[in-house]
């Protein structure tokens, strides 16, 4: 700790850290351009000028950029002398004097953070009577809007672009006045978290495009804390609402999970829930009814069958639990694959019965060697990937330290650590994004992958079964892996459900346990294949082929289907046939697909904007989504549907009522998710008694927008199941941690205004990150070994052993259903290696037939040189594209 | 008692003095121009709509009772898709016409606009939009903002010089 001085107010703060992140930390107002708490200092843009003192007795001081300046202890500055009031005062009028008088028209107005530190700076009037500069614009595709005559040169772009996320396609142009920030020539943005230049960018340069198709003031919106629905990351999300549409994602800052930023399918694949396909009212028979009819019909549908109820890895916790409390626990089903429900069985089982605590997306950043199995992280599990191209910075940051460089100097770092990079290796199945990050990469077979985990636990214990008839190289690459593990001080260990093989996750758990006996810093991370698979998993239920036998041998005859397209998870032919088995389906959802169209009754569901539910990410964190908005249509939660039939049928109801009510049912009931009353405040919870509003008190439009209906404004909605009010009357101040609807504080209307909400700068949020972690590790595990070793993948005679590719724009079910998203989903394919094809004398793009596990297919040839002979990637869950349980055996077809 | 006298007194003098009330509607007020009474949309001097959707009216609005949803054209010009001011709750303050950066909104001196069903006070785009520029006359927005639109590309503002060629050395 030091004391710094402030225009001679005393205060304690963390020594080592930079002058400008200190006096924001205090609550300060200092403008700032070009420094990003993740990014650190560059002092490019020379806006947070502050005055440095000697000691007390000296009066002139010297001005000086406080991003550039650590913290000492006793020292004197100032913020608000009056040189360096004038030189910020300067430094602001003279980056404006090319800005374009566009803030009526640009979509970054209102939160935007040039408007708030030109007022701040109290600039305001333009004295530069000469022409301002212009520059052409470039079409940089469906997720982000280029408007570059806004630039002030920040450079926080390309440095986030380039040198955080890893881009390449996004560099500065030009010299002087006149520099450009964009790509080569036209065309979509490459990189995954493209989006998050909308919020990096302190102007209206790069703005979000599905914003502007629906353009909202951030004061208009109507707010809710959210978790992104399109991972099982669980990232956390602001979604807000205007006119009865969800019209924007930003990023929720959350120290342990997703930071400041987001992935692009997590900030644009929102646009599925103002689809055409939506459903909005219930329909019997394909002909749409009243509440009060399907209700009936459902009611005696239950009463009279025998019912069996299946849940879904993208439902909340509530509406699974819901569905198994009305069918009972006997006859739930879990709406997944039988594979991925061992996957998540395997997975629960190591994390909670193994010694090693689960990796959070934060201790990933913070990891100085990482090893990933089987996994293609950047299309899976997009957030996690970024945060493994912050872990290879950790390793030479260590030099840092000795060169006396503090982290947050990121031109000196730079300057000194050039392109060093700390050890990342990657065993995967095809080529991915971050192999250009990897020290070492090995490209295989789903259970070589896992052998070759195997050689690397046992290469670090050699009680771990060792494989035998490893080739050479291998074998000297696992104990090179070994070797760098063991030195780490924080490795980390990543796998998880994309290879649909359990002997690789068995084979993450050897490698991560044998390292623990060595260092108990290390971190296991698997991620899974939906929001809300380790809830479910967590949760108990039986197999999918086992709702199959039931209704096939005539156990049941009714099937509740809740929040799932059962043609994602099982074979067309078997859902076929269970389908036409059933006597009568009863579906739950919000969107339409093959079950749904396939389904007697059909119940309009509320998306995630629409609803209240806890989903439990790969973490095993439990967070809260709240709803945004009350629908006018007859869209509810599935969990309260079903509190609504069971009304309807015996007039007593599920013994709740609302979300709290079932969340407390849940924590008795299920063992391990217990914890989950605490994720959120209460619904009575009030500060000063007050509740928190959803709206920003700038909310415009109260008593018009709804006048062209009737002009008699109608009531506000209540809303039982949440702290949160409808309307912007309520308090002001800092909500707590997990109900924050907005980031907003005086003077700071964008995202920066975050930095008022931390505990530190980059830190937690006050009050804690929100979520509620549900698994801990048994320290005094007993767990052994994984002694499974899986036989070396071997290449059949004219078949190819077929794996599933995931693509981060395709692959996921409902953002795909969104314009920009689907514009950036690749077309249909079969990917084999170049010698298969060459064998087959098959051509790039050649239409090839083919079937898998009884499957027919006629896909064009996409040749790779990158994936292993004897394989063939098959696009996992592209739209349109039947789905059959990977991996498999394809058979050519003549 | 005298100042009962003197009140009689002044009471009747004023029956020599100018009459106040005047004959409505047979004869009409006279308002000054910058009287604050209906509001309407108006034009710039190519005739294309002033409004670009800003939103600051109403957020300016002490009533909220301004909603507009902003759209673009084809060519990247802004206008409002709908515009709705619900009279029954305007209290003509004037601040949407102070907020407005392009002198589109503004309140003119009429208020004859009374209605016996509330409902009718709900003005659409097509009932505030009028075809002319009102108290402002020559203001054009667009021809002092950087954004490019139809007729108008980049550069060709007032106090714009032509794009920067970025690929240029020159200095």
């Amino acid at each position: 700790m030091a004391t710094l001085y402030i225009d001679n107010k005393p205060y304690e703060v963390k020594a080592g850290k930079n002058l400008l992140e200190t006096c924001l930390g205090l609550g300060l107002d200092l403008p700032y351009f070009c420094w990003h708490p993740s990014l650190g200092s560059v002092g490019a843009c020379r806006q947070c000028a502050i005055k440095v003192f000697k000691d007390e007795t000296d009066t002139r001081g010297r001005i000086v950029m406080a991003c550039m300046e650590p913290v000492a202890d006793k020292q004197r500055i100032s913020i608000a002398h009056p040189d360096a009031v004038e030189f910020r005062a300067n430094v602001i009028e003279s980056l404006m004097t090319n800005h374009p008088h566009d803030c009526a028209v640009c979509d970054e107005g209102g939160s935007c953070h040039l408007q708030d530190m030109t007022v701040m700076s109290g600039h305001n009037y333009r004295r530069f009577r000469y022409n301002k500069r212009t520059f052409q614009n470039q079409d940089l595709g469906p997720f982000i809007n280029h408007e570059m005559n806004r630039c002030i040169t920040c450079y926080r772009c390309v440095r986030f672009y380039r040198d955080y996320a890893g881009g390449r396609d996004l560099n500065a142009f030009a010299s002087r006045s006149n520099v450009y920030f964009g790509r080569e020539e036209d065309g979509p943005l490459e990189s995954e978290f493209s989006g998050n230049l909308a919020e990096i960018c302190p102007t209206g340069v790069f703005t979000d495009k599905t914003l502007k198709e629906h353009y909202t003031r951030k004061w208009d919106l109507t707010m809710a804390p959210s978790v992104c629905q399109h991972c099982s990351l669980g990232c956390n999300t602001i979604a807000g609402e205007r006119y009865g549409e969800l019209r924007m994602i930003a990023n929720r800052y959350n120290g342990e999970v997703n930071g400041y930023f987001l992935c692009d399918r997590g900030r644009f694949g929102y646009e599925f829930t103002n689809s055409d396909l939506r459903i909005r009212q219930p329909f019997i028979s394909k002909f749409p009814v009243t509440k009060q009819q399907v209700l009936a019909e459902v009611a005696t549908d239950i009463k009279k069958g025998k019912v069996i109820g299946i849940g879904s890895p993208r439902a909340s916790l509530q509406s699974n639990f819901a569905l198994k409390q009305l069918v009972g626990a006997d006859r739930f089903f879990h709406g997944v694959s039988d594979n991925d429900h061992n996957i998540a069985d395997l997975i629960v089982k190591i994390l909670k019965e193994g010694p090693i605590r689960v990796a959070s997306m934060h201790d990933v950043q913070q990891a100085d060697a990482v090893l990933i199995l089987g996994e293609d992280l950047t299309n899976t599990a997009p957030m996690l990937a970024l945060a493994v191209r912050q872990a290879v910075k950790q390793q030479p940051m260590k030099k840092l330290a000795k060169a006396n460089i503090p982290a947050w100097h990121d031109a000196a770092a730079k300057e000194l650590l050039q392109d060093e990079k700390g050890p990342l290796f990657i065993a995967s199945i095809n080529t991915t994004k971050l192999d250009d990050v990897a020290t070492a990469t090995y490209h295989a077979a789903p259970d070589d992958i896992a052998r070759f985990g195997f050689a690397i636990a046992s290469c670090l214990d050699r009680s771990v079964p060792s494989v035998s008839n490893l080739p050479g190289e291998l074998q000297s690459l696992a104990q090179r892996i070994a070797d760098a593990l063991s030195n780490a001080e924080r490795p980390v260990i990543i796998s998880g459900a994309s290879s649909q093989t359990q002997s690789v996750i068995r084979a993450a758990a050897n490698v991560a346990w044998a390292l623990h006996k060595k260092n108990k810093n290390t971190g296991l991370a698997y991620t899974l294949a939906e929001c809300n698979s380790m809830g479910l998993a967590l949760m108990g239920g039986h197999r999918l082929n086992s709702a199959f036998d039931a209704v096939m041998n005539g156990h049941a005859d009714t099937v509740i289907v809740m929040e799932n397209d059962l043609y994602r998870h099982g074979k067309a032919a078997d859902v076929d046939a269970f389908l036409n088995k059933a006597k009568k389906v009863i579906v739950f959802d919000h969107i339409v697909h093959r079950t749904v169209e396939k389904a007697h009754v059909v119940l309009p569901a509320g998306a995630f904007s629409e609803s209240d539910g806890i989903v439990v990410n790969n973490e095993g964190r439990a967070q809260r989504y709240f709803q945004v908005y009350e629908c006018h249509e007859p869209i509810q939660e599935s969990w309260r549907w079903i509190v609504d039939i069971s009304k309807f049928e015996n007039n007593v109801g599920m013994g709740w009522e609302h979300f709290e009510g079932l969340t407390r049912t849940i924590a008795e009931a299920e063992p391990l998710l217990r914890d989950i009353n605490r994720v959120s405040p209460p619904a009575s919870y009030r500060i000063a008694g007050q509740k928190i509003p959803r709206e920003p008190h700038r909310y415009s439009g109260r008593t018009a927008m709804l006048a062209n209906i009737n002009v008699s404004e109608p009531k506000p909605p209540v809303d039982p199941d949440s702290p949160l009010s409808y309307t912007m009357e309520g308090y002001k101040g800092l909500p707590p941690s997990s109900a924050i609807p907005f980031f907003w504080t005086p003077g700071w209307n964008s995202v920066q205004s975050v930095n008022k909400y931390q505990e530190e700068i980059g830190g937690s949020l006050k009050g804690g990150d929100p979520g509620i972690r549900l698994i801990e590790p048994n320290l005094k595990s007993t767990l052994s070994y994984f002694t499974e070793l899986p036989e070396p993948f071997v290449p059949m005679k004219d078949h190819l052993w077929t794996v599933p590719l995931f693509h981060i724009f395709g692959s996921e079910e409902l953002s795909v259903l969104g314009d920009a998203v689907a514009k950036r989903a690749p077309q249909h394919y079969i990917m084999i290696n170049a010698l298969d094809a060459a064998e087959q004398k098959l051509s790039e793009n050649q239409e090839l037939a083919f079937d898998v596990e009884g499957q027919l297919y006629r896909l064009p040839v996409k040749i790779s040189t990158t994936l292993p002979k004897g394989l063939a990637g098959l696009p996992y869950g592209l739209p349109g594209l039947p789905n059959v349980e990977l991996p498999a055996w394809l058979i050519y077809k003549k | 008692m005298f100042s009962i006298i003197q009140s009689m007194w002044l009471t009747f003098l004023h029956a020599f003095h100018k009459r106040e009330t005047i004959q409505y509607p047979e004869e009409k007020v006279k308002l000054t121009t910058r009287w604050r009474g209906r509001i309407v949309l108006t034009r710039d001097p190519d005739m294309g709509e002033r409004c670009v959707g800003c939103y600051l009216c109403a957020a300016a609005c002490p009533v909220d009772c301004i909603s507009l949803q902003a759209t673009e054209d084809e060519n990247g010009r802004r206008y409002p898709e709908f515009f709705r001011i619900n009279f029954s709750r305007c209290i003509f303050c004037g601040y949407c016409e102070e907020a407005c950066p392009t002198y589109a909104i503004q309140l003119i001196p009429d208020f004859e606009m009374a209605e016996y069903d509330r409902q009718n006070l709900v003005y659409e785009k097509k009932d505030l939009l009028i075809e002319g520029e009102g108290k402002y006359p020559g203001y054009n927005y667009y021809r002092v903002a950087g954004l490019a639109i139809g007729g108008k590309k980049k550069g060709e503002a007032i106090n714009e010089n032509p794009p920067v060629d970025v690929k240029s050395l020159l200095p």
